[in-house]
């Protein structure tokens, strides 16, 4: 459970990220809230395009036109609001107190350059530190991060290493300042299984060792319930739930992450089917008015097809955005037999 | 192994790129040890009994209609050929390749102003343009003609390097470098000039055989570096109305340049080959 007692070490207050295009305006991400304390693991879950990675990228004011970060956002890191920063300062932000960890290690590696040096190069960016100094902390970051004979790595091309051992320089590079707060927008995603386990437990003892906070952004729920103490779920551009870990998975209460969850196969039941969400994800130059999920919802009715429900406090701890935590009672069956709740 | 030196590795079993980087090589020497082997290419030690005379063994290349040394006169012409071709294909790169991270990374007006202005100027033909200026201007000295041949050769550069950076921009590493927080320079200086080099440094290659031959036309048509300063355009321009009669004054200079020019292509696509292996 994240404990009161823990200062707010990022603050994210109505963070909307616009980008035009020939199709209109696209709202990727729309009005997001989210509070990270210090040296806590937060989760950031939904599918592919609800505006998780967009949200991870405009934390850091690394939007490019066409995309820009709406007037009225406030990201906040330990009271500072980054949205003012110039550009020089933003970027002695960046990487130093809080770095992005890139889902592909072999693309976010410069191909012809030695790992070594983009560590030292990471170093080098906020530290006054001399060639020599740089690459000898490049290579204890790379022994930190589990990679044997480091010395000899550090010479390596990105080429020449395993997909694990990217992933683990890519982790060097983002830790090597001692950043406060680590966004790792899917750094497990193009990893076999037993590569992720082990990335993600050594991220896990890193963590503990700097003190870091950690931003998990991923779609993979299964990590979500191992790693983290609290989640938010985002679905079209919005935050849709946020509850303490256990208690997502225990209580869902907005009908999109009941469905995320019912999703998941099981080992302890026998399914015919994999039970699925119906519908897509509409696009993010049409949301549809109203609760954005009413389309695929099997609960909706009248009011969510007009109005947007604000994030309702359904537990201690726990906000849906959603029509149904005022209405209790309009749970009923769900279209499959099955008694929700 | 480092990408330079694997590049290196298949330069060097290409054999064609090695024979022409042997003779480029070769012509260098020649030119730069020009004034120490040979007689003064000016000299005319007797104006009216030595025209035209065949090869001897005080003149290997025979004399041309000016009683001079042709031997000494093609390897000093080496000296202009490959300053001209070199200095300007040098300078042209820097120049296309100054243009084309400004295009690349600037604004998309900066980007419109720099491309249309390149492709008004790829739409005047070179040539014409050079024979105007030198025309005008008499007494052009030869690092006139570097740099009039750079400031109208940078065009096809700027071109691939912005093409190049445009992509780069958008790479992972790219951003992967932004988000830890290094700055344009850095950016630019790690990690989009090593990207670029190669396609850059290929047709910069490329382009020096073409500045030669260029440069040979103007010579041949008088203008640009002046005689009496032998150049091998000027020296085929005194051959041709001997060539029958006296055919080493035209060719000598002439197996010169051809030579050069193939060696220098040679070497260029052996550079193609070895830095881009996608494209070959």
């Amino acid at each position: 459970m994240s404990g009161p007692s823990r200062a707010p070490l990022l603050e994210v207050r109505d963070l909307a990220v616009r980008f035009t295009g020939f199709d209109g305006v696209a709202r990727a991400v729309d009005g997001v809230d989210l509070t990270v304390s210090e040296g806590e693991t937060v989760g950031l879950v939904g599918e592919s395009g609800c505006g998780k990675s967009v949200t991870a990228l405009a934390l850091l004011r690394l939007i490019e036109p066409p995309g820009h970060i709406a007037h009225g956002s406030s990201v906040r890191l330990e009271g500072r609001d980054l949205l003012a920063l110039g550009a020089k300062e933003i970027r002695a932000v960046r990487g130093n107190h809080v770095a992005l960890v890139f889902q592909e290690p072999l693309s976010a590696l410069n191909p012809v350059l030695r790992v070594g040096r983009q560590i030292a190069e990471a170093i080098r960016a906020h530290e006054a530190v001399s060639r020599s100094t740089a690459r000898w902390r490049a290579v204890e970051m790379l022994a930190a991060v589990g990679i044997a004979d480091a010395e000899r790595r550090a010479a390596s091309y990105p080429h020449q290493l395993s997909g694990g051992m990217r992933q683990r320089v890519l982790l060097a590079m983002a830790l090597a300042c001692r950043p406060k707060l680590l966004l790792a927008d899917e750094p497990t995603t193009a990893l076999d299984v037993t590569i992720q386990a082990e990335i993600l437990e050594l991220l896990d003892g890193l963590q503990h060792k700097l003190g870091m906070a950690v931003l998990l952004i991923t779609h993979n729920l299964g990590i979500v319930a191992e790693r983290t103490r609290r989640v938010y779920v985002m679905y079209a551009g919005q935050i849709v739930e946020e509850a303490a870990t256990e208690r997502l998975f225990a209580a869902p209460a907005h009908p999109y992450t009941q469905g995320l969850l019912a999703a998941v196969p099981r080992l302890d039941e026998r399914r015919e089917r994999l039970r699925a969400i119906p519908g897509q994800v509409p696009p993010a130059t049409a949301w549809p008015a109203g609760c954005r999920f009413h389309p695929r919802c099997p609960y909706a009715w009248e009011k969510c097809r007009t109005e947007m429900p604000p994030l309702l406090e359904a537990a201690p701890g726990q906000k849906a955005r959603c029509w149904l935590v005022q209405e209790p009672g309009r749970r009923k069956s769900r279209p499959d037999g099955e008694v929700t709740k | 192994m480092s990408p330079w030196r694997a590049a290196a590795r298949r330069f060097r079993r290409n054999r064609p790129a090695v024979a022409g980087t042997v003779v480029v090589a070769a012509m260098a020497a020649a030119a730069l040890l020009a004034p120490l082997v040979t007689v003064d290419p000016l000299a005319q030690p007797d104006p009216v009994g030595l025209q035209d005379r065949p090869p001897s063994a005080a003149h290997p290349l025979g004399t041309d209609p000016y009683s001079r040394d042709v031997l000494s006169r093609t390897l000093h012409g080496a000296q202009v050929s490959l300053l001209v071709g070199v200095g300007a294909a040098l300078l042209a790169v820097t120049l296309g390749t100054g243009v084309g991270l400004a295009a690349g990374l600037g604004g998309r007006r900066t980007d419109e102003v720099l491309m249309r202005g390149v492709d008004v100027a790829l739409a005047l033909p070179r040539i014409v343009l050079l024979l105007a200026v030198f025309a005008i201007w008499d007494r052009a000295p030869p690092a006139a003609v570097v740099v009039l041949i750079a400031a109208t050769g940078w065009f096809q550069t700027s071109r691939i390097v912005r093409a190049s950076v445009l992509g780069l921009k958008q790479a992972d590493f790219v951003a992967a470098a932004r988000a830890l927080g290094s700055g344009r320079g850095g950016i630019v200086r790690r990690h989009l000039l090593p990207h670029v080099a190669a396609p850059v440094i290929v047709s910069a290659s490329l382009d020096v055989g073409n500045i030669i031959l260029l440069e040979a036309g103007l010579s041949y048509l008088g203008l640009g570096v002046r005689p009496p300063t032998p150049t091998w355009g000027n020296m085929i321009m005194d051959g041709k109305d001997v060539l029958l009669s006296a055919p080493w004054v035209a060719l000598a200079p002439g197996c010169a340049l051809v030579l050069t020019v193939v060696a220098f292509n040679l070497a260029g696509d052996g550079l193609r080959d070895a830095l881009d292996p996608k494209a070959a």
